[in-house]
C-alpha cells in the first residue's frame, strides 16, 4: 500500500488509463500549465501533450457538447468542469443530450465519457462556487453518479467511471483534494454502485457520502466513548444507488440518519428515507429517520454561517442520541 | 481613438483618485487576505484600474453596471460605499451584502452596482435585460455590462450580442481585455483576437480603446454612451489592460514571465496618469500627494470599520432568501 492525495488519486487513474488507451483524452478550461484550479493535472500535460490534455476555451457548452460528440463517435473524452456550480451553463448538453441518447436511439449510440467536477462548499467561494448539485443529476435517468469519499475509492471508482458506456458524473470534494489515504501500488477499480461500510456498528445506521462521510467518522468516534455502536455506509455511488445496502444495515440497527452536504429539501435525504419507508424495512424501525443537511439557503460567505449552516459532528451527535432516546 | 489634449483639472484628479482608491483598497485586500484575515478567495484587478475609473466616470451616477469576479474596481469607481464594500469582504454585518456575498458578488444597487459576478457570461444578457427595462421605462438611464476576453468565448456573449443589437437597447458591452483567461492566453483560444470585430456580425458600433490611458477610456466611454442613449442602441467596447497581480490566490504566474509583468509594470494606468499631469502641467506634485494621501486615509478607515464591525448572526441565515 502507499500513501495519496484524493487529487493525486484522481490524477493517477486518468493517467493509468490514458496510457493504455489511447481513445482516452482530457478537455478542460486551464487543465494544462496552469494544473486546473485545484492542482489535479500538475504534470500530466508534460506526459501527455496538449492533443490529450486539451485546454479550452471558456466556452462549456461547445466543449461539453464535444465530449459528448467525441464519445458517440467513437472516443473516451473525460472532461472538467472546474466548479460543479458550472453546469449550469452547458445544462442543456448534461439534461437533454448525453443521458438521452442511448435510451432515445434504442440502445444503439454509447456516450462513454465522464464529466469530472468539483463539488462541495467549505471554502468561502459563496453562492455561486460551493453548491452540492448532486440530487439535480440523481434526477436524471441516463446518468450515472459518483461522490467519492477517499483517495481509494476516487482512484477505484474513476478507473471504473472511464471504462464505462455511460455519462458519469463525477463529483469531486473540494475540501478533499488534499486529504490523504492509502491505496494498493497494484491496478484495482470499484464497481459503480456498490456502497462501502466504512464504519461497522450495531446501535444506529448513519447513511452518507462525500466530505459528509469523515464527518461521520468523526462523530461515530465520539459515540463510541459513550458506548453507542454507529454504522456508517458512504454510497459512493449516487446513481443508481445501493438501496440494499442500506436496508440490510437498518434491518440490524433499527435506527437510521441521513446526513449530507447539500440542501435538505429535495436533496437525496428523502430519496433515501422513501426507499426504506417503501419496504418492509420500515417496520424495523425503533424510531423516525431523521435527516441532517444543509439548511435551505444559497451558501453564504461569512465563515460563520457557511459553516453554521452544514451538519457537523456535534449535530450528528445530538441526532443520534436523540433517536436511540 | 483619439484622446482630448486639453485635460480639466478636476476631472483629473477625480479620475487618479479613483484609480488610487481601487488599487489601494486591493493592497490591502491582498494584504489582509495573505494574513488569513480575509477569507475565501478574491481577483484582483491590479493593473486594470483605468479601465473600471475611466469607463464607471463616463456613466451618469444610476445607470445600471454589472461587474465581473474581478469586479473591486468597477465597484469603487462606480461609487460604492468603501466602508461598508472593506466590511463584506471582511465577511461582517456591516458589508454592502450583509456578509453573504463577499468578494465575489459585491453589489449595491443604490449606485447601480448591480453585482460582480461568480459565472462568466450572465453580465451580458443581464445588462440587456436591465437595458431594456431603462428603454420601456424611459428613466434616461443606460446599462452595462463588464466582461473578460476569456468571458467572451461564452455563448451568453454572442446571445446578449444578437439580442441587443436586433433589440435596439441602450447597452454598453465593456471587454476588459487582459489577454489572459486564468492562465490561456487570448490567442491559444480565438483565432482573431480583435474582439472589436465580433461586433460585426451583429450590426453593432465597436471602438478599441488603450484601457490603460484613463482619459481615452473616460471620453471614448462617454461618447458612446451618449450614442447608445440617443439611438437605442448597444455598443462593444474593448479595453486593452494587463493583471500584473495573479488570477486568484491559487496562481502560481506559470504561464507568463516576470519580464511580461514588469513590462507592464512600467505602463501602469496610475504611474502613466501622474506622469502626463506633472508633464502637462495639469497638476502639481502637491496636489498628487495630497491625492494620494487621502485616499490612503480613505482606505485605512475602510479597515477599520470592517475589523471594528461584527459578523452576521446565524439565526439569520434565512433572512433574504425571499423577498417580502
Ligand atoms: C461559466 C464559468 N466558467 C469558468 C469559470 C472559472 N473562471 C473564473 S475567472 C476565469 C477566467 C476569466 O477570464 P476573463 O473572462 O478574460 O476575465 P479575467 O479573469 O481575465 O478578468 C475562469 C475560467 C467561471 N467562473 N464561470
Ligand atoms: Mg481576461
Amino acid at each position: 500500500m502507499v500513501e495519496i492525495t484524493y487529487a493525486n488519486a484522481i490524477k493517477d487513474a486518468i493517467s493509468e488509463e490514458m496510457r493504455k488507451d489511447d481513445n482516452v483524452f482530457m478537455m478542460g478550461e486551464d487543465i494544462g500549465v496552469y494544473r486546473g484550479a485545484f492542482g489535479v493535472t500538475g504534470g500530466m500535460v508534460e506526459e501527455f501533450g496538449e492533443d490529450r490534455i486539451m485546454d479550452t476555451p471558456i466556452s462549456e457548452t461547445a466543449f461539453v457538447g464535444a465530449a459528448i460528440g467525441a464519445a458517440v463517435s467513437g472516443m473516451r473524452p473525460i472532461v472538467e468542469i472546474m466548479f460543479s456550480d458550472f453546469m449550469s451553463v452547458c445544462w442543456d448538453m448534461i439534461l437533454n443530450q448525453a443521458p438521452k441518447m442511448h435510451y432515445m436511439f434504442g440502445g444503439k449510440v454509447n456516450v462513454p465519457m465522464v464529466l469530472r467536477t468539483a463539488s462541495g462548499g467549505g471554502t468561502g467561494a459563496a453562492a455561486q462556487h460551493s453548491q452540492s448539485l448532486e440530487a439535480m443529476l440523481c434526477h436524471i435517468p441516463g446518468l450515472k453518479v459518483i461522490v467519492p469519499s477517499t483517495p481509494y475509492d476516487a482512484k477505484g471508482l474513476l478507473k471504473s467511471a472511464i471504462r464505462d458506456n455511460n455519462p458519469v458524473m463525477f463529483l469531486e470534494q473540494k475540501l478533499l483534494y488534499r486529504t490523504k489515504g492509502m491505496i494498493p501500488e497494484e491496478e484495482y477499480t470499484i464497481p459503480i454502485g456498490v456502497a462501502d461500510v466504512k464504519r461497522e456498528g450495531k446501535d444506529c445506521t448513519i447513511v452518507t457520502y462525500g466530505r459528509m462521510v469523515h464527518t461521520c467518522l468523526n462523530a461515530a468516534k465520539q459515540l463510541e466513548e459513550e458506548n453507542i455502536d454507529v454504522e456508517v455506509i458512504d454510497l459512493r455511488t449516487l446513481l443508481p444507488m445501493d438501496k440494499e445496502a442500506v436496508l440490510k444495515s437498518v434491518r440490524k440497527t433499527k435506527h437510521l440518519i441521513i446526513v449530507h452536504e447539500a440542501v435538505k429539501t429535495g436533496g437525496l435525504g428523502g430519496e433515501i428515507a422513501a426507499s426504506v419507508a417503501e419496504t418492509d424495512v420500515f417496520n424495523y424501525l425503533d424510531a423516525p429517520i431523521k435527516r441532517l443537511a444543509s439548511e435551505d439557503v444559497p451558501v453564504p460567505f461569512c465563515p460563520i454561517l457557511e459553516k453554521g449552516i452544514l451538519p457537523d459532528e456535534d449535530k450528528i451527535v445530538k441526532a443520534v442520541k436523540e433517536v436511540l432516546a | 481613438m483619439k484622446t482630448d489634449s486639453k485635460i480639466d483639472k478636476a476631472l483629473a484628479l477625480d479620475l487618479l483618485g479613483k484609480m488610487m482608491k481601487a488599487r489601494k483598497f486591493e493592497e490591502k485586500v491582498q494584504y489582509y487576505f495573505s494574513l488569513g484575515m480575509i477569507h475565501g478567495t478574491t481577483h484582483l484587478g491590479i493593473g486594470e484600474e483605468a479601465c473600471a475609473a475611466g469607463t464607471c466616470s463616463a456613466l451618469e451616477p444610476l445607470d445600471d453596471m454589472f461587474a465581473t469576479h474581478r469586479g473591486h474596481p468597477a465597484a469603487v469607481c462606480k461609487g460604492i460605499d468603501i466602508n461598508k464594500m472593506m466590511a463584506e469582504i471582511f465577511a461582517r454585518e456591516t458589508g454592502v451584502c450583509k456578509g453573504k456575498g463577499g468578494s465575489m458578488h459585491i453589489a449595491d444597487k443604490s449606485v447601480g452596482v448591480l453585482g460582480a459576478n461568480g459565472i462568466l457570461g450572465p453580465s451580458l444578457p443581464l445588462a440587456c435585460g436591465s437595458a431594456l427595462a431603462h428603454k420601456k421605462l424611459k428613466d434616461g438611464k443606460v446599462s452595462l455590462a463588464f466582461f473578460g476576453d476569456g468571458a467572451s468565448n461564452e455563448g451568453a456573449f454572442h446571445e446578449a450580442m444578437n439580442l441587443a443589437s436586433v433589440w435596439g437597447l441602450p447597452v454598453l458591452f465593456v471587454c476588459t481585455n487582459n489577454t489572459y483567461g486564468m492562465s490561456t492566453h487570448i490567442s491559444k483560444v480565438m483565432k482573431v483576437t480583435d474582439i472589436e470585430k465580433r461586433a460585426i456580425p451583429y450590426g453593432m458600433k465597436s471602438v478599441t480603446v488603450d484601457g490603460n490611458d484613463v482619459m481615452e477610456v473616460y471620453n471614448t466611454v462617454k461618447e458612446m454612451r451618449k450614442y447608445a442613449y440617443e439611438n437605442n442602441e448597444p455598443v462593444l467596447i474593448v479595453e486593452n489592460t494587463y493583471r500584473t497581480s495573479g488570477h486568484s490566490k491559487s496562481d502560481g504566474n506559470l504561464y507568463r514571465t516576470k519580464d511580461e509583468i514588469n513590462y507592464w509594470k512600467e505602463r501602469c494606468p496610475i504611474k502613466r496618469f501622474k506622469e502626463r499631469l506633472l508633464s502637462e502641467g495639469i497638476a502639481t506634485q502637491e496636489e498628487i500627494d495630497n491625492v494620494d494621501k487621502e485616499t490612503t486615509e480613505i482606505i485605512d478607515n475602510a479597515v477599520k470599520f470592517a475589523l471594528d464591525s461584527p459578523y452576521p448572526k446565524l439565526e439569520d441565515i434565512y433572512d433574504d432568501v425571499y423577498a417580502d
